[in-house]
């Protein structure tokens, strides 16, 4: 039998690629190989084209318990215990089909920590859509918006922080990054190995049907005008099994019966069972006529590519079989005995009695294609850096810009999404939502976490380098500004079709910038995950490489907020202010541009800015910290008074290099990079600026919290002066503005 | 004194309420498998929030139907003080334990966010050690809280005193902002005739430790813990 081209396009196989499969082989693939081979190397499970770039991040450091490569990495959080965490992208799923997409991209990230022996107690969200006033986007974001909050609500993990943005090359490919931490015993990692031969391979909980076959390969696919018709490749979550599985697992696990377990995400049985083998050096063999299915005569083919949701794949001690089986009776699961672990090394897949399949574990994982895609430098890039104010016309008043920079949907309260998010459940949440950087305490220690997933996708755009080590500064910077040690990261690359030269160009000189971030601000990377060929119709989404970085806050009482505390405190600005509105939301805002050079970073800097921070907050000198980014600085202080009931006078020098019409605009909206507006007792204020100076990092007294106004000067000048309730109520409403007046329509 | 808490498949808020009970309150509690057909000489029993059985078919509808439940029945009826919580009200409501039964919020979304109740009266276990019209800042975290029943069930409810926790605003006035899911009269919790029996929407292990953001929830345990120092509600076994 020759397998026609016409197959293996189906398969998104290429012809060079099938030839290795035959020189692997020795002989022609049955159709079930072809498929375990399609999925396996799809750019989804096989990183094949991100994967020599990754190979240059930092990986490893004196915290790092376990880095890529497992089903999430893990850090040592001190006091004999571990941060497991990781982000992934369910971005095609979620256009397809909202609200299971997204729900089904929350089961499984929470499924790749608990089944590392962690408690999951944290979740986190990245998401991206387009413009709101488009009808679609609105349903799109309202179906992400319940689907994360239907699944994450319903297992009891709550969603604590995260951000949105918008931008209309997302419209008809939005992103959905999920990100969760769980906390182990650190000698109590378990890992997705399978070892020892004879020992029993386990199917545990949804029974499988025909749910999401070739999802992987789906995800390593652009998307055009057909698309809707792929809807039958998106899974369907069921959080009530996952609950069981989660409880079930942890307590498998206190047994120690257990060697080794994997979920069964993309790829299903076929990655979890070739991946689990491949890791321990070892063969796995499995018969499918025992998996439990859902459906009636399901080939052997269907049972391997299946990606039906709340599965798992563990491997038990020979011998103690009946302690895992019994835990898992208690919860009602099935623990099915499918196969055993062998030492030939390779994935035998049985049908009864006749063998199906038979390969080479590694050839499918470890050994899976690796390309080093051609690049060039995007022909955009450098008219879009060129950026000619005095092209745009007048700018906006002052007063008007900020007004509609409140209402902007990437600056606007995100209160209409978080409220549909459990974020209290499990009471370790100590600032909530809206309030600041996520923080959850570790309950039987003084220790709390902090957490925050970044990226702007234009600067990423301008400066794929830059971009991605703003994006790196400033995730590691809001944990900063929680009192937060950072001390690990996980990224999420969110790009085009790499086969076009100016995609992979942008992949590889973000993941660089990464790097060399990571290893200036010393934030290991762990793990993470690539979505690529997020296109529609040929048209890319901004680049968009989302960090997510966990730092640890040794004394949970010093953990801190974005708001001001008290009236009569001092307002500090941190870091340097410069003439920079490239890139910035001011410019997408007002005047609906993408164009200049993303700010300056200068990464020493950056590392001197969030060790005083994290000492500042230790020391109890600083009483409330904000990140300057979306908006500048004015928008900044405007943030730290909502929700505080406190009013704000501040006077900012003038940082206009040159005389033009936009000299004000640049001050208080320009997104100058390693900037935080801070707050202390304003008898402390001198000892503050004393450290900030011993530190190298500038530092200036701006103004004091007083009054129920914000009231905004620039050399003296006033130039906004507003309510806190009025400026609060149009920040507040803007976006479920969107959403109510979409309901009149309607 | 001891808690159990009763652990349903989906409960989600169990360890709070054992942890609120336990290293807040400094008392015992046990979480209790609903399989189990033992409350284990608890004086009280909380049905945690969370989403018993995944809510299928409807909410608490299939957790009425575990072996603990009977347990729970022959502790209310001989007079034991019993609290459910959001999805525990949920269970109590279709066990028959309390009457009335749950609705979709009315803007058919999810809210988590801190809303104001005032305590109506005082002559339940779990309202004991309360002030008549304290306002308490406690968490929802609900899709289906819209309290419902006929007329002439709310009008007994309102006669016998049995509405316990009303939604009111940050001035403590009953109004329709305040309401966060559109219940009838605003009722956020009601009791049983006997009143030994309570169930509310709101967490009150949520809010038992400022660090958490608010402190008001634990005077539910602590009313819990004088109510039965004092004998007043007592399981007669």
């Amino acid at each position: 039998m020759t397998i026609p081209d016409q197959v293996l396009a189906q398969h998104g196989l290429k012809p060079d690629e099938y030839q290795r499969i035959l020189e692997i082989l020795g002989r022609e693939p049955t159709l079930t190989e072809l498929g375990v081979f399609s999925v396996m190397w799809s750019e989804h499970c096989s990183y094949k084209s991100s994967r020599v770039h990754l190979k240059t991040l930092p990986t490893t450091g004196t915290r790092v318990l376990q880095g890529p490569g497992e089903n999430a990495g893990a850090v040592d959080i001190g006091g004999g215990l571990a941060a497991i965490f990781k982000i992934e992208s369910h971005n095609h799923p979620s256009f397809i089909e909202p609200y299971q997409g997204a729900a089904t991209g929350v089961g499984g990230i929470i499924r790749d920590i608990f089944t590392m022996n962690a408690r999951p107690i944290a979740l986190l969200n990245s998401l991206r859509f387009g413009s709101l006033e488009d009808p679609m986007v609105r349903r799109t974001m309202a179906g992400v918006v319940a689907g994360i909050a239907g699944y994450g609500n319903s297992i009891g993990i709550p969603t604590v922080g995260g951000e949105i943005g918008f931008d209309e090359s997302y419209a008809g490919n939005p992103l959905v990054n999920v990100f969760c931490l769980g906390i182990s015993k650190s000698d109590e990692i378990v890992r997705a190995v399978a070892s020892g031969t004879g020992n029993p391979v386990y199917y545990v909980g949804a029974k499988t049907g025909r749910d999401g076959i070739h999802g992987a390969t789906m995800a390593s696919a652009e998307f055009d005008d057909t698309s809707a018709e792929k809807r039958p490749a998106v899974q369907v979550g069921d959080p009530f099994m996952e609950k069981l599985l989660l409880e079930a697992c942890l307590e498998v696990m206190t047994t120690d019966a257990l060697v080794g377990i994997q979920d069964m995400g993309a790829a299903g049985l076929t990655s979890s069972s070739c991946e689990m083998g491949s890791r321990g050096g070892a063969g796995v063999e499995i018969d499918v006529s025992l998996v439990p299915q859902r459906e009636s005569g399901m080939t052997p083919y269907e049972i391997m590519l299946s990606e039906s949701q709340e599965r798992m794949l563990l491997v038990a001690k020979k011998g103690r079989e009946a302690e895992v089986e019994r835990v898992f009776e208690k919860w009602d699961l099935h623990a099915v005995r499918i196969g055993h672990v062998t030492d030939d090394g390779l994935l035998r897949v049985k049908n009864g009695k006749d063998v199906v399949a038979a390969i080479p574990a590694r050839a499918l994982a470890e050994d899976a294609p690796r390309y080093r895609r051609p690049m060039t430098e995007p022909a955009y890039l450098k008219e879009a850096q060129r950026l000619d104010l005095a092209a745009l016309g007048a700018p906006a008043a002052p007063r008007d810009a900020f007004r509609r920079l409140l209402a902007s949907p990437a600056i606007a309260s995100k209160r209409w999404v978080y409220r549909q998010y459990d974020h209290m459940v499990r009471t370790n949440t100590l600032v909530l939502p809206g309030m600041g950087t996520g923080v959850v305490r570790v309950k039987g220690t003084n220790r709390a976490i902090a957490m925050s997933v970044d990226c702007s996708g234009r600067f990423v755009y301008l400066d794929p380098f830059a971009g991605a080590q703003l994006a790196v500064a400033e995730a590691s910077r809001n944990v900063a500004c929680a009192g937060a040690l950072p001390i690990g990261a996980t990224n999420n690359l969110n790009f085009g079709n790499p086969e076009k030269p100016e995609i992979m160009w942008q992949l590889a000189r973000a993941v660089e910038g990464m790097g060399e971030a990571c290893r200036a601000l010393d934030i290991p990377i762990t793990g993470g995950n690539v979505s690529l060929y997020n296109e529609t119709d040929g048209r890319a989404i901004l680049p968009t490489p989302v960090l997510g970085v966990v730092g640890v806050i040794e004394n949970a009482d010093a953990v801190l907020g974005r708001t001001f505390r008290s009236d009569g405190d001092a307002v500090v600005l941190l870091g340097e202010s410069r003439d920079e509105l490239g890139g910035s939301e001011y410019l997408y805002a007002i005047h609906r541009l993408t164009r200049g050079r993303p700010p300056v970073l200068d990464l020493e800097r950056e590392a001197a800015l969030q060790r005083l921070l994290v000492d500042a907050a230790a020391s109890g000198l600083i009483r409330s910290a904000h990140d300057c980014s979306d908006g500048g600085l004015a928008i900044t202080v405007a943030e730290c008074c909502f929700d505080a009931a406190l009013g704000v006078e501040i006077d900012i020098a003038d940082v206009a290099t040159e005389v033009t019409a936009f000299g004000d605009i640049a001050t208080l909206f320009g997104e100058s990079a390693s900037r935080v507006v801070v707050s202390c007792d304003a008898a402390r204020v001198e000892h503050l600026l004393a450290e900030a100076s011993t530190a190298g990092v500038p530092a200036v007294r701006i103004g004091t919290v007083r009054g129920d106004r914000i009231r905004v000067s620039v050399a003296g000048r006033s130039v906004i002066d507003e309510s806190v309730a009025d400026a609060e109520r149009v920040w507040a409403t803007a976006i479920e503005g969107y959403f109510a007046r979409a309901r009149a329509i309607a | 004194m001891k808690f159990a808490v009763v652990v349903f498949p989906g409960s989600n808020c169990d360890h709070d309420a054992h942890y609120a009970a336990e290293h807040v309150l400094g008392q015992q509690a046990e979480l209790v498998w609903h399989k189990d057909t033992s409350l284990r000489g608890a004086d009280v029993v909380v049905l945690p929030g969370g989403f018993a059985h995944g809510d299928y078919l409807r909410t608490g509808a299939i957790a009425r139907f575990s072996p603990i439940m009977q347990e729970v029945k022959t502790f209310a009826a001989a007079g034991g003080p019993v609290l459910g919580i959001c999805n525990g009200f949920q269970v109590l409501l279709e066990a028959g334990l309390l009457p009335g039964a749950m609705l979709r919020n009315r803007d058919l979304r999810f809210h988590c966010e801190h809303v104001y109740v005032r305590v109506e009266h005082t002559d339940t276990p779990f309202t004991a050690a309360c002030e008549p019209g304290r306002r308490l800042r406690i968490p929802i975290a609900h899709g289906e809280g819209n309290y419902f029943a006929d007329p002439d069930v709310v009008e007994r409810l309102e006669r016998n005193r049995q509405v316990i926790f009303r939604y009111v605003d940050a001035t403590g006035a009953v109004t329709d902002a305040a309401n966060p899911n559109g219940s009838v009269n605003n009722i956020a919790g009601l009791c049983n005739e006997r009143r030994n029996v309570v169930g509310l929407m709101p967490h009150p292990e949520r809010a038992c430790e400022l660090a958490v953001g608010s402190a008001d929830g634990l005077v539910l345990f602590e009313s819990a813990v004088k109510a039965v120092a004092e004998g007043a509600f007592a399981a007669a076994r």
